[in-house]
């Protein structure tokens, strides 16, 4: 914290980009008017699984001017190109399969196609058509475990976990289980999620002398880098990546933008000119990652004096055809699995598997929604069992200070289950009328579901750490003042938050303050734009970067004798050109503990906390579900911007909703037969109720102003609220992910 | 074929085929990259412009279609640096996040305010608000303050009546 904290944090000054979106003047990649660029486009596999015999070039197609680059055309690990690989956290994802090599997934990058226009393009690629030879493919869980067709490792499992907390073995565990008076016993699926932002995926890729420009839509900028010095096999100062004004990203665009920064480098280098690549919306929502497709089997035990005394969680998810993020979505998920209650003895396993499905990767959420919706089912079900009320129920049995986690991670301060639960409680008011007609004049039933859950804000364990991101303020000759960091605004409000940190902290009007444009050549590397970390740990690092650079101005102007306010400082200190910039680095918070090893200590280093209300009703006639109240009260520790935050909230509890009722991803054979608009539907202004937004503040020591994570803790509640309120209203149990109208005319027909 | 029609005030003649997008007429013709495309198939709204008043999908629209007519995209709700009161209630309210479905949403918001269809006085203006609004997706915003920066602009304008 700074002592030089304004009240300029926590008004909810607009947007600093606002206006250019308003006015349409923002630019976006596809807004750039770039001489002599070509149109990239991707051949794409036909089939889930197969080898990959060549190509058929259309000996009649006229193909003068354009571009082809296959994976056998690029001479791997000469000057140029070193490797064909997607780095990630492995690097076993090609950027594209070679000739005789094995196609893992409908929709695979074979091979690429430039041209001076789009349609000239396009009508290149519709002759120029992959042989292959099948392969059996494989895509359940199920099958994946089975481990009859191998796509990764010997056993297609990408990644385990085993958390375990106050046994020492699994027959121990299994006593206590049998010992308990009560175990209440689940099995959830969720479904795959599209993360739908509205501008597509977005790449252009130039040379200028030595240098490969990326510029494009994307959350990370170092993450493009970092593929890309694999990739080619450049230093890092001969690769520049920089962001654009970003339409949405929603984890969408944290890793998969190297897949496009991959085509556009390999076509622009063939071409011998620039090349972008906008993806056609139903490419986009076929071909690249969505949330994991998640199992959950969970028991609950209770013991004779009422409190919980087991749980025990089995997660898995599928990963999809390459590892992608997997380990990490992973890790999230369990350990965020046993939710946040007290329990002395927890297990949870976890297992994400590799199928012929289109990898799965990061969404908002990031494996926590999939085990918050079984954990919220779970509760909801025992306090039921026990006939005792939701919501008074979760308030007995949520963690306080003083308590431990299923990692063990004692929890001492900043801890919302008190200001969240009394929020909820303060609102939610009489339960609707769980019987009565609609406007259509059909019978309807209506029921209240809550649910209670927390996010770990930050990295996992040690993982700020390992990052040490950076960030730097700068004065400039003009009396303003630079913030620099990579961290990129997609939406959410990096930069205006940004600007209002380091305002606050510099002592200056917000309009003295600039947020340079994320690009690696003049920015250091703050870590990712993921895991609810650009406010509280990036942010944080901004504004003490302001707070040290206004002391060295302040003594620098002491000793020559200037008065004057810091922009008065600022000039006459830059006049001579010396570079006054403050660049600081990421410092753990003491006594931070995690064992990487045996998953135990400080998980997370802080939890945002959230309840979530949420008012229904079913027709019926059509089983079609209205919702008539959402309720949703999140600690964020501190609202920078309340109006930035509140639309964090809103944006994470709509894509929650729409998870719960409306989206689905149908695969058919590995192929998603759903990938248009019209059919992969997400809500609209008519889908969701008004929502009512409680901002909570019980704020983090150790962030900015006591700011924790906001972006992603919305994501993960509301869908089990929804689940939870179709069960009081309809006397039956929705343990599968999306809950369609066809899926509560089925539940009824089983019961009736 | 030679098209003319009047976008956002003025009289523009373009050499194109009567089946060029209107969408790709406005963006790459007349380069008002404003109007966004989001999905090219009539779903999510961001290409919103006015024909002669009425929201549409530029991407459905084929330029053949507007000879003659008149198109009011995002460029032309502004009266030089005077924002249109849905503009500035988008801004000050939060209802433009990452931004790309904005173009869309203020065009089809300002001719719904400047309609006079929706005024808090009346009783279900939220809900018409939503209902008028339903073809432009944001996945953002989860639409609340969108809903809250219509309505203001709507008794705005109103007001001034």
């Amino acid at each position: 914290m700074t002592q030089f904290s304004s009240d300029r944090v926590g008004q909810s000054v607009p947007r600093v980009d606002g206006v250019a979106k308003v006015t349409g003047t923002a630019l976006y990649l596809d807004d750039l008017a770039i001489a002599g660029v070509r149109h990239g486009v991707t051949v794409r596999s036909t089939c889930p699984h197969a080898i990959l015999d060549g190509f058929d070039r259309d000996p009649e197609f006229d193909w003068t001017g354009i571009t082809v680059v296959t994976a056998d055309d690029v001479a791997w690990g000469q000057p140029g190109f070193k490797q064909n690989v997607i780095a990630m956290l492995e690097d076993d994802q090609p950027a594209l399969v070679p000739v005789g090599g094995r196609i893992k997934h409908w929709d695979e990058p074979l091979a690429l196609i430039a041209a001076p226009t789009r349609a000239r393009a396009l009508a290149a690629r519709a002759h120029f058509k992959p042989r292959f030879t099948p392969l059996p493919a494989i895509f359940t869980i199920d099958d994946a475990l089975r481990a009859e067709v191998v796509l990764y490792g010997d056993d297609n499992v990408f990644k385990k976990f085993l958390v375990r907390k106050g046994h020492t073995d699994d027959a121990e565990l299994e006593r206590a289980l049998a010992g308990c008076v009560r175990v209440v016993e689940g099995h959830y699926a969720t479904g795959a999620q599209e993360q739908m932002y509205i501008e597509p995926q977005a790449m252009l890729a130039y040379h200028d002398g030595a240098v490969l420009h990326l510029v494009g839509s994307m959350q990370c900028p170092y993450y493009v880098h970092k593929a890309m010095k694999a990739l080619t096999g450049r230093r890092a100062d001969e690769i520049v990546v920089r962001q654009t004004v970003t339409g949405g990203g929603f984890g969408g665009k944290e890793e998969y933008p190297s897949m496009l920064a991959a085509h556009c480098a390999l076509l622009a280098s063939a071409a011998g000119a620039p090349v972008k690549m906008i993806y056609e919306r139903d490419e986009d929502i076929a071909a690249t990652t969505k949330r994991h497709p998640g199992r959950v089997h969970h028991k609950l035990g209770l013991a004779a004096d009422g409190s919980i005394a087991v749980i025990d969680i089995d997660v898995i998810f599928d990963g999809g055809a390459y590892l992608t993020l997997s380990p990490v979505v992973l890790s999230r998920g369990v350990l965020h699995a046993a939710g946040p209650y007290r329990c002395p003895l927890v297990r949870v396993r976890g297992r994400a598997v590799a199928t012929n499905h289109p990898p799965h990767g990061a969404f908002r959420g990031f494996g926590a929604p999939q085990t918050t919706f079984a954990y919220e089912r779970q509760i909801d079900k025992l306090a039921r069992a026990l006939g005792v009320e939701a919501w008074d129920f979760r308030d007995r049995h949520a963690l306080r200070p003083g308590d431990t986690t299923a990692t063990g991670q004692l929890l001492v301060d900043s801890v919302g289950t008190d200001a969240i639960v009394d929020a909820i409680r303060k609102v939610a008011g009489s339960p609707p009328e769980p019987r009565g007609t609609n406007r259509h004049g059909a019978p309807v039933r209506r029921g209240r579901g809550y649910a209670f859950y927390f996010h770990g804000a930050g990295f996992t364990g040690s993982g700020e750490q390992r990052l040490a991101g950076r960030a730097a303020v700068s004065a400039q000759v003009d009396g303003t003042f630079m913030v620099h960091a990579s961290s990129t605004d997609m939406g959410q409000g990096a930069i205006t938050t940004f600007t209002q940190l380091a305002a606050g902290a510099l002592g200056v009007d917000n309009d003295r303050v600039r947020v340079i444009d994320p690009s690696t050549d003049l920015v250091p590397d703050s870590g990712p734009t993921v895991a609810s970390r650009t406010c509280m740990v990036v942010g944080g690092l901004v504004e003490r970067a302001s707070a040290v650079l206004r002391e060295r101005l302040v003594a620098w102007g002491r000793q020559h004798q200037l008065d004057g306010d810091l922009s008065a400082l600022a000039r006459a200190a830059t006049a001579d050109g010396t570079d006054w910039r403050e660049t600081v680095q990421y410092e753990p918070p003491p006594g931070i503990h995690w064992d990487d090893t045996t998953y135990t200590g400080q998980a997370y280093p802080c939890y945002g906390w959230a309840g979530c209300l949420v008012d229904l009703e079913v027709d019926l006639d059509t089983r079609e579900v209205t919702l008539l109240r959402c309720v949703h009260a999140v600690d964020v520790g501190k609202a920078i911007n309340p109006v930035i935050v509140a639309g964090q909230i809103d944006g994470g509890t709509v894509q929650a909703l729409g998870w719960a009722l409306l989206e689905q991803i149908t695969y058919q054979d590995g192929r998603v037969a759903n990938a248009t608009m019209t059919n992969c539907i997400v809500p609209t202004f008519a889908d969701v109720p008004d929502l009512e937004t409680i901002i909570v503040e019980c704020p983090y020591r150790f962030g900015p102003h006591g700011a924790k994570g906001v972006g992603e803790i919305p994501m993960d509640g509301p869908a089990a609220a929804v689940a939870n309120a179709l069960t009081d209203a309809l006397g039956v149990e929705f343990d599968r992910l999306p809950i369609l109208p066809e899926d509560i005319a089925r539940a009824l027909e089983v019961v009736a | 074929m030679n098209i003319a029609l009047i976008v956002n005030g003025a009289t523009r003649t373009v050499e194109v085929s009567p089946y060029k997008r209107l969408l790709d007429l406005l963006r790459d013709d007349l380069r008002l990259t404003g109007t966004k495309e989001g999905c090219g198939e009539g779903e999510c709204g961001a290409c919103t412009v006015l024909l002669d008043g009425i929201p549409v999908n530029s991407c459905l629209v084929v330029a053949g279609q507007c000879d003659g007519h008149t198109v009011t995209t995002v460029e032309g709700l502004a009266d030089g640096p005077l924002l249109h009161a849905v503009q500035r209630e988008l801004v000050a309210r939060g209802g433009a996040q990452c931004g790309i479905c904005t173009p869309g949403i203020a065009v089809c918001a300002a001719a719904l305010v400047d309609s006079g269809a929706c005024r808090t006085k009346d009783g279900d203006a939220r809900a018409k608000v939503r209902e008028l609004l339903a073809g432009n997706i944001c996945r953002c915003t989860g639409y609340q303050l969108i809903v809250d920066a219509v309505l203001a602009a709507a008794d705005q304008v109103g007001g001034e009546s």
